[in-house]
């Protein structure tokens, strides 16, 4: 794949280009924005952590101890709210994505810079009214924002927290648009589409559904506001609305969503996976068309949150079974990354820990999905802690690990400096066992019976949720760590190779941090992507 | 009164008839997946250490995907899960069907969520809050609505639950196998004292049952007060037996299709009698003119409850539901407008007959 130039030796790179808070709020450079939107992603995960800290506290013992009930049902909203919509959307691909999508084809940025810098500042904009909603007292509808509850009785700010998300999605909706059309127009020569990394083959399935399911989401929450604010009547049965429709416009939008959230994610993994096992990804075209298959069928299955809201048997049945389907490019993808290893050479740096801990974890929660796939045990476990045990390791033993995975993987390529692989692969271990630690028991809780959203709950339910919050310390802490050694880094890191893992792609053929330009000269692409022969092997680091 | 909390259990207690199903579907999914998660494990962690790198080793060969039967790894890896999924699919469906369709001899049950408590009326007139008596071995089916947002109905022990809606009705039943006492969660969370919405079933033996319905609420049997609600509204002076007045006839339409002045039709059910009482011009019945007015805001959800119990008690359709006085000529018509009806059974916050110690026992 190699025939750009040798990595510039140049110590002029996008960091140093420019200096200045302006030459940063103004730049139109597509890694300048990606670093912007790790710092403020990055404050709305610790802000949303804050938050689940203060639910497992609350959850130790069954009384409601720490906080009024109200007060409960604000901080599950918040954590809800804020790691959805500001931190699990935007994670990946408005860092890593937007970082890497024009350097992986080739490309100088993406194909509208001053659009890219418009989404971010649209994304400030929805969170500022978020935090709005926070300091002035607060909602309490849950991160769904079910009617009639949400128009009618909730004693929060709704509106203002659902003007938030309204305007937050517009800040997806443009990164997703500028993904595809850098996509197809922008690739270097030679790079034809079976050529792309499937990182890139993830986010244009995930751009499809930014921009396909994002404008419902905005248009049911104005609906919601609507009601609210002037009473008319979409969704209440008081003003003549229905109060399921709401549901069916919310999840057709946020099923998709979580398709957002996990298929960056897995581009992460088949990168990191490959590379550190030496090998092409296994199934190459069958995991990029999984990618797509995801992004169609996700459309397909909304009616999978309704089976006990009154839904016909017959939707039910259809939505059922379209889940199973949904299901199958998952598995496809599990196993690929299985047999990629095969035959390989694998080295477990932290990046690989990370990756090798979401196959696990990603595992266990698609497979306690196609438990709510099934219509007769759906009816048992639907709201229960089975469902937020579920959802949680999808989204955060999924989503999160391989955004970990993949921060860790680029880290040197994004500020130039390598990190401590000591404090990192305990890092990695700690999250794991924490993770698990917090979240399977939540499966037994729920199929016990105990309901989500419960600030009090009956004692027979304590022993489990102990182990939980104690897992949720222990996970904590695997959190903190990042934080503290990947900041040291920057100033104390090793400084690092354009290519330290021995990667191919055509972002490791540039200099660590790149260039404003990225590529001196832009390259051409001659071979398969994922060839390994031509990586130099004194670049990679074995032991 | 409560049941001896296990500290460690990884099952509900066991108490409906759909309990051992769910529980046979749940071990075979748990099975299932226990398996294939460890396979996932066992070849990662097999494969992370089989090929480790080795210090001075080169790049690995690329495994040439179709030596290996590469295509038939791909087919075998999504036919494979998705056979074993299907069976997931078929069982869990066929749960669903029986739990969507309560047996014709069910006991009827009337449950109305109110934040942030369950309101329960039986048949013979007894009401309750947050507790629900009900026989061991008999066929139950709860009619259930919201008086404000959406709750949900769950009965862990019975391993079924159902939204309970504003504006409609839904249905849940159940046959109890296990005399006890087993926890009611809202399960749809309906604001600040969402977990304080609990109760309890008691399951009795039917000797206890018939004792507990025998205290009865001295308020007799809500097809009675509903047949009072119709009578007060002024309903009957329309609605007259064997459908000769200027409105439909009633007798022995619930349950049956009704034919509609648009051409279409619609089933005589629960949500269309509440619809046609608050809505009236919503939908039109073949054959009548638009003179119905509406009853919005004159009737409680349980009031409503007990019109449709007495809608549905008016089994035949030309002669009289025995043991019932019920007028078979309209009154007069001019004098008792809907209107002009006593507003006793209406607005009114809902009296209750039986307030146990248990409500303050969940707060």
């Amino acid at each position: 794949m190699i025939t750009a130039p040798a990595p510039v030796k140049e110590t002029k790179n996008y960091l140093n280009a420019q200096t200045g808070l302006k030459s940063w709020l103004l730049t139109g450079d597509h890694k300048r924005i990606a670093v912007m939107y790790l710092i403020v992603v990055t404050a709305f995960f610790a802000l949303g952590g804050v938050f689940a800290s203060l639910i497992r506290l609350e959850l130790a013992t069954p009384a409601g101890d720490l906080m009024e009930s109200n007060q409960y049902n604000k901080v599950f909203t918040m954590h809800g709210v804020l790691m959805v919509f500001f931190f699990l959307i935007p994670s990946i691909p408005a860092t890593l994505g937007n970082f890497l999508i024009p350097l992986m084809i080739g490309a100088k940025d993406l194909a509208f810079p001053k659009i890219n810098l418009l989404s971010w500042y649209i994304y400030m904009l929805g969170g500022v009214f978020t935090l709005y909603v926070l300091l002035t007292g607060g909602v309490d509808t849950g991160w769904t924002f079910y009617t009639p509850f949400s128009t009618s009785y909730s004693n929060g700010y709704v509106v203002a927290a659902g003007l938030g998300i309204f305007i937050n999605g517009f800040s997806a909706i443009l990164t997703g648009l500028n993904f595809i059309v850098t996509i197809h127009r922008m690739r270097a020569p030679g790079l034809t589409w079976f050529r792309l990394p499937l990182f890139v083959w993830a986010h244009y399935a995930t751009s499809a559904i930014m921009i396909l399911g994002t404008p419902v989401v905005a248009v049911t929450l104005f609906l919601l506001v609507l009601e609210r604010g002037l009473h008319i009547g979409f969704f209440d049965p008081a003003y003549g609305g229905d109060p399921v429709l709401f549901q069916h416009l919310f999840w057709f939008y946020s099923h998709p969503a979580v398709y957002i959230m996990i298929l960056p994610s897995m581009g992460v993994i088949s990168e990191v996976i490959s590379t550190f096992s030496s090998k092409k990804p296994f199934g190459y075209t069958f995991i990029a068309f999984s990618s797509v298959a995801i992004a169609v069928f996700g459309f397909l299955v909304w009616g999978h949150h309704l089976f006990v809201a009154g839904q016909s048997i017959y939707a039910g049945l259809v939505f059922s079974i379209l889940s199973y389907v949904v299901a199958i490019p998952s598995a496809i993808k599990v196993f690929n990354w299985a047999a990629t290893m095969y035959k390989g050479r694998v080295r477990l740096e932290t990046p690989m820990l990370y990756a090798l801990g979401f196959i696990g974890l990603f595992t266990v929660g698609g497979l306690t999905g196609i438990f709510l796939s099934s219509l007769g045990m759906d009816v048992h476990l639907t709201d229960t802690y089975f469902v937020v045990a579920h959802f949680h390791y999808v989204m955060v033993g999924g989503a999160l690990l391989g955004y970990l995975a993949g921060l860790h993987f680029w880290w040197p390529k994004i500020f130039g400096r390598m990190y401590s692989q000591v404090w990192s692969k305990v890092s990695a271990a700690l999250v794991f066992v924490g993770f698990n630690l917090t979240f399977f028991p939540q499966f037994l809780l729920g199929y016990m019976g105990m309901p989500r959203r419960y600030h009090v709950y009956p004692p027979e339910f304590q022993v489990f949720n102990v182990l939980s919050s104690a897992g949720a310390s222990v996970l904590a802490l695997g959190l903190i760590l990042p934080a503290i050694y990947l900041t040291w880094s920057l100033k104390h890191g090793a400084i690092a190779s354009a290519n330290p893992w021995g990667a191919t792609g055509l972002e490791w053929q540039t200099s660590s941090p790149p260039i404003s330009e990225n590529f001196e000269v832009t390259p051409v692409v001659t071979t398969e992507a994922y060839d390994y022969s031509t990586v130099p092997q004194e670049v990679v680091h074995v032991g | 009164m409560t049941m001896e909390p296990k500290s460690f259990q990884l099952f509900p207690e066991s108490a409906s008839n759909f309990a051992p199903t769910v529980d046979g579907l749940y071990t075979y999914m748990v099975v299932v997946s226990a398996f294939f998660s460890l396979l996932v494990a066992f070849l990662i962690i097999f494969f992370a250490i089989k090929y480790r790198a080795r210090p001075g080793q080169g790049v690995p060969k690329p495994v040439d995907e179709h030596s290996i039967g590469g295509m038939i790894l791909e087919i075998a890896w999504s036919v494979i899960p998705l056979g074993l999924s299907l069976v997931m699919f078929a069982w869990g469906a066929s749960i669903m069907f029986s739990e969507s369709r309560p047996p014709k001899d069910a006991i009827n049950i009337y449950v109305t969520g109110k934040r942030w408590m369950w309101k329960i009326q039986h048949m013979e007139g007894a009401r309750e809050i947050n507790e629900l008596h009900v026989p061991v071995g008999r066929n139950v089916r709860l009619t259930m609505t919201s008086e404000d947002v959406i709750h949900d109905f769950f009965v862990p022990a019975f391993r079924t639950k159902a939204d309970v809606l504003p504006g409609r009705y839904t249905t849940e039943w159940f046959r109890p196998t296990q005399v006890g006492t087993y926890h009611i969660f809202c399960a749809e969370y309906c604001g600040t004292k969402h977990s304080g919405m609990i109760g309890w079933v008691h399951v009795l033996s039917a000797e206890d049952y018939d004792k507990w319905l025998a205290q009865g609420s001295g308020e007799g049997s809500m097809a009675e007060g509903g047949e009072s609600l119709f009578n007060q509204l002024g309903c009957a002076n329309c609605h007259v037996k064997g459908g000769h007045g200027r409105a439909p006839n009633l007798y022995g339409a619930f349950g049956t299709k009704v034919d509609l002045s648009d051409g279409t039709s619609v089933r005589f059910d629960e949500s269309y009698t509440r619809e046609s009482i608050l809505y009236p011009q919503a939908k039109i019945v073949a054959g009548y003119d638009k003179i119905m007015p509406t009853f919005k805001g004159l009737i409680s959800d349980e009031g409503m409850l007990k019109l449709i119990e007495y809608i549905k008690s008016l089994g035949d359709p030309n002669g009289v539901v025995p043991g019932r006085n019920l007028p078979s000529e309209p009154s007069d018509i001019q004098k008792t407008g809907p209107m002009a009806a006593p507003m006793s059974e209406t607005k009114a916050p809902a009296t209750v007959s039986k307030t146990s110690a248990a409500t303050g026992k969940q707060q």
